[in-house]
C-alpha cells in the first residue's frame, strides 16, 4: 500500500479516474464520497486545519500515476464537505478552506473530556496554553487552529461551562472551566 | 383479389415499401392519392382501388397501398391507348378530380405479353384525387408508352430463354433476375474474356457519352445496367463454379464488391417524385442501407452513408440536407432502420434491431483485460476491437460511461476510459480491499506493473 509520509493511502489512490472529475452523476457521487472520506482522514491524521487551493497539497496529486486534481475538482470535493458542515470556506473566492475533521460541537465535547480527565475543573488556562502548552501535548488539542478553538470555547461559554476573560497580555485570553 | 383481376396482378414491394423493379425498369413519375376504377365494366375490378400511390415506371403502372404494403401493377404493354384528361368546364372547378381513361387489351388465355388471338379491349379510369397536375402525368405516360422500354427487355428474354417459356408472377416479362444470363460461359476466365469484349464495344459508347451532358446521362444508365448484368453473371457463376481456384475466387469477390456499390438502377429524383421526393427517397434509402449496415456491424455514420448512397446513385446526387430529411422521415414508416442521435450530437444510422448491450458487453470485456486495467482504453483501441470508426467508438464509450460501466481519465496523455471501480469500493472502509471481485482484479493487475 502506498504511503504519504506516515499516512497509508487507500488502494484506489492509484486509480487514474479517481483524479478526473466524473461527469456521470452516480459515478461522481461515489467519487465525491470517497474524496470526502480521504480528505477528512488525511487531515485528521496530519492535524491539518486549512487547505489552500492554490498551493500544493500532497493529497491532491499522485506522482506515481502522474495525475493531479484540477482546480475545479478540488473545489467540488471541498464544497461537498462544506455542504455537510465538515468544512468552511474562509474567503469569498474559495481560495482557502477550513477543514473540520471534528465539528465545533465535537471539539467542545473533546475539551470537556480533556478537562475532566486531567482534573482542570475550576482551574484557569489561557487559550494559548490549550493550543501549545505542556498540558495538551499528545492530545488532538495540540496545534489546533486558534479560530476553531475559540469557537468551541464560545459554544461552551453559551452553555455556562467556561468563562472567557481578557488575560494579562493583550492578545491572549483566559479560560476558566466550571464543569 | 389478385385472382379476380388477372390483368392487374399484385406487385412485389421492398421492406421499405418501394416497388421492386424489373431488370431495366426505371421509375418516371409518382402521383399520390390515385384511384383506379372500371366504370364501363365494374366486374373487371371489384372493388376499385382507392387512394393509392401511383408509380409510373418505364414498364408498369403500379398502384401502391402504403398502409398495407401491397401493390397492384398494370404492365404498360397492355395499354392500347391513353385518352388525354378531358378539358371540360366541370374540371376547371375543384369539385371534380381529373380522370385519365386507358384502353387496355386483355388476352383471356393468360397474361401473355405477346398477345393471343382472343384479346378483348376494356377501358379503365385513373382518377387523380390529389393536387397533382394530370397533364404532367399524361405527358410522361405518353412518353413512356412511346419509348416501349419493355420491348428491349422482352427481346432479352427471348434470347435467353427461347420461345415457349411461360411468364410468371409479376405478370410481365417474368424476367427472374437470372433472365438474360443463362448463356453457356465456361469458367471465370470465360466471363472475363466476355467482359473484355463487352468493354471494348462499350468503349465506343463511352466516347460518345462525353459528347454532351444529356448523352452522358443516358449512357450512365447503360453503364449501371452493364454493371448490374456483370454482377448477376458473377453471382450465378459462383454457384456453378464452386471449384475454381482461390485466386479466381478472390478477384471475382473484388469485382462483385465494386459492382455492388454501383447498384441503384432507378434512383428517386425530384423530377420523378415531385412532392413525394423525400418520402420516396427515404424508402429507397432504407432499402439501400440494409446491406452496408450489415457489413458495418449495424451502425454507420451519416457521412459514410452519404458517400455510399451517392456513389450508388451515380449521376443523380443528393444533398446532405436531403439525406438528413430522408432519414428523419423513417420514424413515420415501418422500416428496419433508424436515425440515432448521440448525446454529443453525432448522428448515425443503425438497424432497429441493433442493441447497445452487445457493444457494451464487448467494451466491458475489453476494459477488463490486464493491459486495459492498467492503462485504460482509448477510442482507437475500442475502434480496433469493435471494427468501427474511432469517432463512432468514442460515442459507444461515452454511452457506456453514461450507463456507469466505464469512467474517464483525462490527463496530458489523453482521454482514456477505465472499467468503473467506484461502485466496487466500500465508502465506509476506504482502505479495505476485498479478496475477490473487480476491484481486487484491478489491484492485482496494477500491482504487477509496479
Amino acid at each position: 500500500m502506498q504511503k504519504l509520509g506516515d499516512f497509508k493511502l487507500p488502494y484506489f489512490f492509484n486509480y487514474p479516474p479517481y483524479f478526473t472529475l466524473q461527469p456521470v452523476r452516480e459515478t461522481r457521487e461515489k467519487q465525491i464520497q470517497l474524496w470526502k472520506e480521504l480528505i477528512l482522514d488525511y487531515c485528521r491524521s496530519q492535524k491539518i486545519f486549512t487547505i489552500a487551493l492554490e498551493e500544493d497539497f500532497p493529497l491532491f496529486s499522485n506522482p506515481v500515476i502522474e495525475r493531479s486534481l484540477t482546480h475545479e475538482a478540488k473545489e467540488v470535493f471541498l464544497n461537498a464537505l462544506v455542504n455537510e458542515g465538515r468544512a468552511e470556506w474562509m474567503d469569498k473566492h474559495h481560495k482557502k478552506c477550513l477543514i473540520l475533521w471534528l465539528r465545533i460541537q465535537d471539539w467542545a465535547d473533546y475539551i470537556i473530556n480533556f478537562v475532566r480527565e486531567n482534573g482542570f475543573e475550576d482551574s484557569v488556562m489561557t487559550v494559548e496554553d490549550l493550543r501549545s502548552g505542556i498540558e495538551t501535548r499528545g492530545t488532538d488539542l495540540a496545534g489546533i487552529d486558534r479560530g476553531v478553538l475559540v469557537r468551541a470555547l464560545k459554544l461552551l461559554e453559551q452553555k455556562g461551562k467556561v468563562a472567557i476573560f481578557k488575560g494579562t497580555s493583550a492578545d491572549d485570553e483566559g479560560v476558566k472551566f466550571s464543569v | 383479389m389478385a385472382s379476380s383481376s388477372p390483368w392487374l396482378p399484385s406487385a412485389a414491394l421492398t421492406d421499405a415499401g418501394r416497388p421492386v423493379f424489373l431488370p431495366g425498369e426505371v421509375e418516371r413519375h409518382l402521383v399520390p392519392s390515385v384511384d383506379l376504377e372500371a366504370e364501363e365494366n365494374p366486374s373487371l375490378l371489384h372493388p376499385p382501388l382507392r387512394a393509392r400511390l401511383l408509380a409510373l415506371t418505364s414498364h408498369r403502372l403500379i398502384w401502391i397501398h402504403e398502409p398495407s404494403s401491397s401493390a397492384r401493377a398494370l404492365p404498360l404493354y397492355s395499354i392500347v391507348h391513353a385518352f388525354p384528361p378531358k378539358k371540360s368546364l366541370r374540371s376547371i372547378f375543384a369539385a371534380s378530380s381529373p380522370r385519365i381513361r386507358l384502353q387496355i387489351s386483355l388476352s383471356d388465355a393468360s397474361a401473355a405479353p405477346r398477345g393471343g388471338a382472343a384479346a378483348r379491349s376494356e377501358v379503365i379510369t385513373v382518377v387523380m384525387r390529389g393536387k397533382a397536375d394530370p397533364d404532367v402525368f399524361y405527358g410522361r405516360l405518353v412518353e413512356v408508352l412511346r419509348s416501349k422500354a419493355w420491348e428491349a427487355a422482352l427481346a432479352n428474354e427471348d434470347a435467353a430463354s427461347g420461345p415457349g417459356t411461360g411468364t410468371t408472377g409479376l405478370g410481365f416479362g417474368g424476367s427472374e433476375r437470372g433472365g438474360g444470363i443463362r448463356m453457356p460461359v465456361v469458367g471465370v476466365s470465360g466471363i472475363l474474356r466476355k467482359e473484355q469484349e463487352m468493354w471494348e464495344s462499350t468503349d465506343k459508347s463511352l466516347n460518345d457519352a462525353f459528347q454532351d451532358l444529356n448523352a452522358l446521362m443516358s449512357k450512365a444508365k447503360e453503364m449501371v445496367q452493364l454493371a448490374e448484368k456483370m454482377r448477376l453473371k458473377l453471382l450465378s457463376n459462383s454457384t456453378a463454379q464452386a471449384n475454381s481456384n482461390d485466386e479466381e475466387m478472390g478477384s471475382k469477390q473484388d469485382m462483385q464488391d465494386w459492382l455492388l456499390s454501383v447498384g441503384i438502377v432507378s434512383p428517386v429524383t425530384k423530377e420523378s417524385a415531385g412532392a413525394l421526393y423525400h418520402q420516396q427517397l427515404s424508402r429507397q434509402l432504407a432499402d439501400f442501407v440494409k446491406l452496408p449496415l450489415e457489413r458495418a456491424g449495424g451502425m454507420m455514420s451519416l457521412v459514410e452513408v452519404y458517400c455510399l448512397f451517392n456513389r450508388a446513385r451515380g449521376t443523380e446526387l443528393i444533398s446532405p440536407e436531403d439525406l438528413l430529411q430522408a432519414c428523419a422521415i423513417w420514424e413515420k414508416f415501418d422500416v428496419p432502420v433508424m436515425l440515432r442521435k448521440f448525446d454529443s450530437g453525432v448522428k448515425v444510422i443503425q438497424n432497429k434491431s441493433h442493441s447497445d448491450d452487445e457493444v457494451f458487453a464487448r467494451l466491458k470485456s475489453l476494459a477488463q483485460k490486464p493491459d486495459a486495467l492498467r492503462k485504460g482504453i482509448s477510442p482507437s483501441d475500442a475502434a480496433f476491437t469493435l471494427g468501427i470508426a474511432p469517432a463512432l467508438a468514442k460515442e459507444h464509450l461515452l454511452t457506456a460511461e453514461s450507463k456507469g460501466l466505464l469512467c474517464r481519465d483525462v490527463s496530458p496523455d489523453g482521454f482514456r476510459f477505465y472499467i468503473n471501480l467506484f461502485n466496487e469500493i466500500d465508502s465506509d472502509n476506504i482502505y479495505m480491499l476485498k479478496s475477490h471481485g473487480l476491484f481486487h482484479t484491478w489491484a492485482s493487475a496494477t500491482a504487477v506493473s509496479g
